[in-house]
């Protein structure tokens, strides 16, 4: 037997061998020697790592559990690599030209550089790894179980636990010491990539030597060993055409979305052409690997005691027969094969994470320092750290997961998160259409559907939710049991899980696609992927066409302007090492003129534009979409410049027109303390004079009298001056109140003469009413009313030249309005003038003072508005006419 | 030098009360009340002194300063300005068109007299 600490000692030479080849690797890589470590057979051992402890222990298991059915997941990979070949060649072929870093870079980077994006199929490919990296921990914690618990002779039994721990840093230590010695910007790790092949090879030569034991050494060859399978039970499961097709589909998804996979098939390839040989050779490493899966199975059932964990046959037949050797050297696979995985996958996991969100959160969390050699230390430090959190993960759910679900199951539960990315990776390469919010709804769908139907019961029943609402669904809803759901019943958990979350996927990612329209930069992308064979242009990429030089020199100098696009084509045609401003229209040239013009115009609306001048490339319908997209954007925001211009124009018209009316009112206000000055110092001139001739005494009694009637007057005019002035401040301000009361028109009119008599009372007029006209009772106020009928009659008294003066007063009734015509026959108003007579102070001629301040009119108007009528001038009645109209019944306003 | 004042003024008890002052003082007083036949009645009757009210109905009396001032028969005639609106603006105003002296009403009964007399050169 072989005792433990050897065990462990084997381990950590094997451990420091793999080291040194890495380290020597690298090292000669740096001196550009080695050659022969770029070759196509290191590439396609690398691609081994699909092969983990799930193959190389599980497979058996997987075979003793449900018989050929293990076949399915190397059939997946074969089929992409034999069959699909040019879908690789595509994604090496992006890789390449895109610098993609990752599968998150990939999907991100095609879906206009989203970094929502990348952070999504982070989380999915973390999320996802997480139980393939437990599987790993738990198959060589396994395997030190068996040599401990064979180990007859004691020594430290360790328990599972502690060993999973330790497996778990060591590995992670050991990540850390390989992936992060150093930054390369293509993300390649040479030294790791060799490792991986020498550890492929172990591998391969491990499962290849326990099943030459099996087939020669316990069987008699292969006849024999053929017979045995046949007489076996395996032989005898049913196929299940269903599973079987989704199986494979889901090993072929796996390969292509697994991070670890798009890690050395994608991110480590250095040569485009290496795909050819892995296109045959790799899947001849998987036959290789398969080829004896069955013969240790059967051998396994044959030989040792019911019970045994058919997942360690391959370590636990050769020490049941005393092999040792052979024992260790299986030993060595399965470590290798669980080793690899976890390194390269916690490699290509750590870059997604230090790129995607810590990179990401760091910056902008600093975004005024400096960014230079600091970042290097940070990126190495984050991917260290992201390193041994992902390992800490893995641990956490194999410690969660209790460590016993069979190999198998949990490596299908990753293989169907990982192939989330599917349709938007497929999608993102082979379809322009393909928008970002439709790859973001499909891959929150499925990886949704994932986590609930899958991931979640893979903790089993009441781990993280619990058996009631598996049996019953949440709040008793039987169309959303996770294992159940939209009430498909009776389907295999995983077939379930798979079917739901992939159809969803797909259709979310379609739809999202169709309903939605890429940005430019989204554009340009998705050109650049779906196109990326077209020419080494990635952007379309322009054939030397029937364009001149010209007229790409007259598109560019129209957006350019002439100096601009000149002094471009001259560098260019210098770098050609040609004279003059004309360079050769090369793609290259084409192209570097597209990505200048598209700095000015939008990348769509330069592709657009050179595509028609250069007339290599047609002008899609997607990229006329594109332009009318641009345009539309530019539109918008000159038409928004437009509108706030507008805005202005407004705001400054209405500023205009405010000042106009503040200086007019300025103007008028002054016109109007002039006039009152004007009207009170008239009167206190009379007074002061004949006051102070009063004053000095000494004369006739009659006199005396004469002029203390003067003062009389005059100090009477002052008072009126005043009266109107407040009456007039008090409508104007709208204070005025007003006592409604039914009145009759002919009683107001009646009174308006009587007290207007008392203007030039020497005048005798005529008057001419009609009585039964004025026969109306009005609600209003009746001695404001009567007020304008008073100043009406009185001007019409005042102002009245002509001999036989007359006065008509003619009323009207109509619609519960009432007007009131007063008309005299002297000249009339002019023309001109009628329309400043509601003016204050609009006194048109002073010829016949009456004691009027200017006011009365304006008073009218004022006493007109608040009584709901209006007062306007007559024009063309031979005299002087105004018409006065107010309601029939004022309302009392509320 | 004579002793004829011409009142031009539209205010009757103004031109009532600058008569009986000024006559009380023995001045020959002649009146009007309107700015259109100013000019003439001037011309006609030639006063020595002008008593000129500025807001008189017709023409103002800064129109008819400003035509006695270009006439040479009147350009020297002593006018005495009236108003009663009593801003500076009115006063520059006639000043700078040449009125002989301002004053604003309400005006005091020795400051008219005195000011016709010193108008007069008596």
């Amino acid at each position: 037997m072989v005792p433990f600490n050897i065990l462990v000692a084997v381990c950590l030479v094997y451990v420091g061998l793999l080291f040194l080849v890495a380290f020597l690797v690298e090292r000669r890589a740096h001196a550009r020697a080695l050659p022969w470590l770029r070759s196509p057979q290191i590439y396609t051992l690398s691609l081994s790592i699909f092969c983990t402890a799930w193959t190389f222990y599980g497979a058996v298991g997987y075979a003793v559990r449900s018989g050929w059915e293990f076949m399915t997941i190397y059939l997946g990979p074969t089929l992409v690599f034999v069959g699909w070949w040019w879908v690789l060649r595509k994604l090496v072929r992006i890789g390449k030209t895109q610098r993609v870093t990752s599968i998150a870079d990939l999907i991100s980077s095609r879906y206009g550089k989203s970094n929502m994006l990348g952070v999504i199929v982070t989380v999915i490919s973390v999320v996802a790894a997480t139980p393939y990296i437990a599987l790993q921990l738990q198959s060589v914690t396994l395997s030190f179980a068996v040599f401990a618990s064979s180990a007859a002779d004691g020594g430290p039994v360790p328990d599972k636990a502690a060993t999973a721990l330790w497996v778990a840093v060591g590995l992670a230590l050991f990540t850390v010491l390989f992936g992060t010695r150093n930054l390369d910007s293509n993300e390649r790790h040479l030294g790791v990539v060799t490792a991986i092949a020498v550890e492929a090879v172990v591998k391969l030569v491990a499962l290849v030597a326990v099943g030459v034991f099996v087939v020669w050494g316990l069987a008699g060859g292969p006849a024999d060993m053929m017979a045995k399978i046949n007489a076996s039970a395996l032989s005898s499961w049913d196929l299940q055409p269903g599973r079987w097709a989704g199986l494979i589909f889901l090993s072929a998804a796996a390969v292509l979305c697994l991070p670890r996979m798009f890690q050395v098939m994608v991110v480590e390839n250095v040569d485009e052409r290496h795909l050819a040989t892995a296109s045959w050779a790799f899947p001849l490493y998987l036959f290789l690997m398969c080829l004896f899966v069955l013969p240790i199975a059967v051998a396994g059932l044959d030989l040792l005691p019911p019970g045994t964990n058919p997942d360690l046959f391959v370590l636990t037949l050769p020490l049941a027969q005393g092999q040792d050797g052979l024992a260790m050297l299986a030993f060595l696979g399965g470590f290798s094969s669980a080793t690899s995985m976890v390194i390269v996958a916690s490699i290509a996991l750590a870059t997604m994470v230090s790129n995607h969100i810590v990179m990401p959160l760091w910056l902008s969390l600093r975004p005024a320092q400096a960014v230079s050699g600091d970042v290097r230390r940070i990126v190495l430090l984050s991917r260290r750290l992201a390193i041994g959190g992902i390992v800490a993960l893995g641990y956490a759910y194999f410690h969660l997961s209790g460590g016993s679900a069979a190999l198998a199951a949990i490596g299908l539960i990753s293989f169907v998160g990982a192939a989330q990315i599917l349709p938007a990776m497929l999608g993102g390469i082979f379809w322009r259409g393909a928008t970002r919010m439709g790859a973001v709804c499909g891959l929150l769908t499925g990886a949704g559907i994932w986590v609930y139907s899958l991931y979640l019961p893979s903790f089993g029943p009441d781990g993280v939710i619990s058996a009631r609402l598996i049996a019953g669904g949440p709040w008793g809803i039987g169309w959303l049991r996770p294992q159940a759901l939209f009430g498909v019943e009776g389907m295999d958990p995983l077939i379930h899980a798979m079917f739901w979350s992939l159809v969803l996927n797909a259709t979310a990612f379609f739809t999202g696609s169709i309903l939605t329209f890429p940005g430019p930069v989204e554009r340009v992308q998705g050109a650049a992927f779906v196109n990326v064979f077209d020419g080494e242009v990635p952007a379309g990429g322009w054939v030397r066409g029937a364009a001149t030089a010209e007229d790409l020199l007259i598109l560019s100098q129209r957006i350019l302007g002439g100096d601009g696009a000149l002094a471009f084509f001259e560098a260019e045609a210098r770098m050609q090492g040609k004279a003059g401003p004309l360079p050769d229209p090369t793609p290259g040239f084409v192209g570097a003129l597209e990505r200048r013009l598209s700095g000015s115009v939008g990348a769509a609306t330069a592709h657009a534009m050179i595509a028609q001048t250069v007339g290599g490339a047609a002008v899609s319908v997607e990229d006329l979409m594109a332009v009318a997209n641009e345009t539309a954007q530019i539109m918008e925001y000159s038409a928004k410049l437009e509108a706030q211009s507008e805005e202005l124009t407004r705001t400054a018209r209405q500023l205009q027109q405010v000042n106009e009316k503040l200086t007019r009112l300025s103007v008028q206000k002054d016109s109007f303390l002039s006039q009152i000055s004007h009207e009170l110092r008239t009167p206190m001139t009379s007074i002061r004079a004949f006051s102070e001739i009063l004053m000095e005494g000494d004369m006739p009694p009659a006199m005396a009298r004469r002029h203390a009637t003067i003062i009389h007057d005059e100090a009477i005019r002052l008072t009126r001056l005043l009266d109107d002035l407040l009456n007039l401040s008090v409508l104007e301000n709208a204070g005025v109140q007003l006592t409604l009361g039914l009145v009759s028109l002919q009683d107001m009119i009646d009174r308006a003469l009587v007290a207007a008599a008392q203007t030039r009372p020497e005048r005798s007029f005529t008057v001419h009413r009609d009585p039964a006209s004025e026969a109306l009772y009005v609600t209003t106020d009746a001695d404001r009313l009567t007020q304008v009928f008073i100043n009406l009659i009185s001007n019409a008294r005042k102002y009245c030249a002509a001999p036989e003066p007359e006065l008509r007063i003619a009323v009207r009734q109509r619609g519960g309005r009432v007007m009131v015509d007063v008309i005299d026959n002297g000249r009339g108003i002019p023309e001109d003038s009628q329309a400043l007579i509601f003016e204050k102070f609009a006194r048109l001629t002073d010829e016949t003072r009456a004691g009027g301040a200017g006011l009365g009119l304006a008073i009218c108007r004022e006493v007109m508005t608040a009584l709901g009528g209006s007062i306007a001038y007559l024009p063309g009645q031979g005299g002087t006419a105004f018409r006065v109209t107010f309601p029939l019944r004022l309302q009392e306003v509320a | 030098m004579g002793n004829h004042v011409l009142v031009i003024e539209d205010e009757p008890n103004i031109v009532e009360a600058i008569r009986f002052i000024l006559m009380r003082d023995g001045w020959d007083v002649s009146t009007l009340s309107d700015g259109d036949r100013a000019e003439d009645t001037i011309r006609s009757c030639r006063p020595d002194v002008v008593i000129l009210d500025v807001m008189l109905p017709g023409r103002s009396g800064l129109e008819i300063l400003a035509a006695l001032r270009a006439d040479a028969a009147t350009r020297s005639l002593p006018v005495l300005m009236l108003t009663a609106k009593g801003q500076g603006r009115d006063r520059a105003e006639a000043e700078r068109i040449g009125a002989s002296r301002f004053m604003s009403k309400p005006f005091s009964n020795t400051e008219i007299l005195a000011s016709v007399r010193a108008l007069a050169g008596v």
